[in-house]
């Protein structure tokens, strides 16, 4: 008899209600124009590191702006500051000074002295 | 008998013109061209009804025929002043002409798509603004860059407007609506053809748009894409390569068209900016300002000097025709007072 049953997984649910948005408040403050991306997807489409790899710099933002850290910082490992995103941004986003930003905020050890 | 100077033989500058007319004012209509209406005539149909143009220019075109108008085409005018009393202008030819009130109804230019390197308007034959594309409904006449038969056409939404490279932070309103209109003139006229619309925001803000919208996807199979493009190349077959990042999939999209049109914004036309400029009533990026978007939108604050149509900002034409009129009762309304 096939048995049936409910296996408890990890929910793969944005839940805004315990996200942290303090790294990315303070993204904006050391990138404000970040304030103004309107998700259109154009710095990936012309991403050097793209066409090699399944980097995407708008889905990596974007989980930022979410409080959804978690690999990011293995991931930006993969952009070579080229800037051609930068060149490309219709809202003026400073994309490779917010790339740096978003490297040094996730280096950083975190406020509760764990590394 | 009051006397009123319209610059600028639109929809909006010809609406005015016949309402004034009618209710007895001078009306003299300056238009730069040799024919008023020519932002109407390069367009097939029009959104949202699909409407010919042409039935439109013949309407308003009866519209001039009214005693009291009297339209002096191929003349632009550059100079206007105040002097006092009453308003001074000087066309190209130094004539001059006196009038106790002015209509600015100078109208719009679409964004020179050259200066969007990257999208390859200029180099590659396959990528075409969608005046070009009017054009080629208009006259039945859809060809890719070798004069064949399309087999896919992709619109591209917001080039020149929404864009901090190109200067213009502001959405030009009509483009997305006129994307759609051509898409499915498109797969009218080529069944055969696949049309593709790549957005950010699909803007169906007015009366039957978002129902146009629906008919494109239903009844005419064009299909959307929520991206933009951020390169085009040409290939070795006259056809071009685009490169985009599909932003619902999260992915990276490579695709090859016969046909690139890029939907260009609405930008103040060059009358519009100089004459702004000289009556100190040039607003964000040159088009006219007016006192008040709510109460007083058709004054500019100087005397007798008013404003309607595109040269505001961007509109359609049933929103520049309505503008017209209101800015015929203001009019009237200061001509009581002098
Ligand atoms: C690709 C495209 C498709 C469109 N399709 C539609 C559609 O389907 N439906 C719709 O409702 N709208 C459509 N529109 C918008 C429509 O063209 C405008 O709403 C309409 O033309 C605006 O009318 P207007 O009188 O304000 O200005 P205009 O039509 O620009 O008229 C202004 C006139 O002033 C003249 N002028 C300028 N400066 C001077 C001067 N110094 N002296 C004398 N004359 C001068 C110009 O030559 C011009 O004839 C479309 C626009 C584009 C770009
Ligand atoms: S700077 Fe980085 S994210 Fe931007 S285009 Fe270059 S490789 Fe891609
Ligand atoms: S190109 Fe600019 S606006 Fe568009 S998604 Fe990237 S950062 Fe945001
Ligand atoms: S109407 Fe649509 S295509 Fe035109 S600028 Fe606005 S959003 Fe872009």
């Amino acid at each position: 008899m096939i048995e049936f049953g409910f296996a408890l997984k990890q929910t793969r649910q944005e839940n805004m209600d315990k996200v942290s948005l303090d790294k990315y408040n303070r993204l904006l403050d050391l990138e404000p124009s970040f304030k103004r991306c309107f998700q259109c997807g154009n710095c990936s489409a012309t991403c050097s590191a793209r066409q090699f790899t399944d980097f995407s710099i708008r889905r990596v933002h974007t989980s930022f702006r979410r409080g959804e850290y978690d690999g990011l910082a293995d991931e930006l490992r993969k952009c070579m500051l080229c800037g051609k995103c930068t060149l490309v941004c219709p809202r003026g986003v400073n994309l490779r000074s917010l790339i740096i930003s978003m490297r040094q905020i996730l280096d950083e050890p975190e406020k509760t002295g764990r590394r | 008998m009051k006397k009123v100077a319209i610059i600028g033989a639109g929809p909006a500058g010809i609406e005015a013109a016949s309402i004034l007319a009618r209710s007895g004012v001078e009306v003299t209509l300056f238009e730069k061209s040799e024919t008023p209406l020519k932002n109407l005539q390069d367009k097939a149909f029009l959104f949202p009804n699909f409407q010919a143009a042409q039935e439109i220019i013949d309407d308003l075109s009866g519209k001039l025929l009214v005693d009291g108008i009297t339209l002096v085409s191929g003349v632009e005018i550059s100079e206007l002043k105040w002097q006092g009393t009453e308003w001074k202008l000087t066309d190209s030819k130094a004539q001059t002409y006196v009038t106790d009130a002015v209509l600015i109804a100078t109208g719009y230019q679409v964004f020179d798509a050259h200066r969007k390197e990257e999208l390859g308007y200029g180099i590659y034959k396959g990528v075409i603004t969608s005046l070009d594309m009017e054009q080629m409904i208009k006259h039945g006449k859809i060809l890719n860059a070798n004069g064949d038969e399309p087999k896919r056409v992709t619109f591209l939404q917001c080039v020149g407007s929404r864009d901090e490279k190109s200067g213009n932070h502001y959405c030009s309103k009509i483009c997305c609506v006129t994307a759609v209109k051509q898409a499915i003139e498109v797969r009218k006229q080529l069944p055969k053809c696949e049309a593709s619309v790549f957005y950010m925001d699909l803007r169906m803000w007015g009366q039957g748009f978002e129902e146009m919208y629906r008919t494109a996807q239903e009844k005419y199979g064009v299909s959307f894409v929520r991206g933009r493009i951020s390169e085009a190349a040409g290939t070795f077959d006259g056809r071009v390569q685009l490169k985009s990042e599909d932003t619902l999939m999260g992915l990276p999209l490579k695709m090859t068209t016969d046909l690139l049109v890029l939907m260009v914004g609405m930008e103040a036309s060059c009358g519009t900016k100089s004459l702004g400029k000289a009556c100190d009533i040039s607003g964000d990026y040159g088009f006219i300002r007016t006192v008040n978007p709510h109460l007083y939108d058709n004054e500019t604050g100087k005397p007798g000097l008013f404003a309607a149509g595109t040269c505001k900002r961007p509109m359609s034409v049933s929103d520049s025709i309505n503008d017209a009129r209101s800015a015929a009762l203001a009019i009237k309304d200061y001509l009581d007072t002098i």
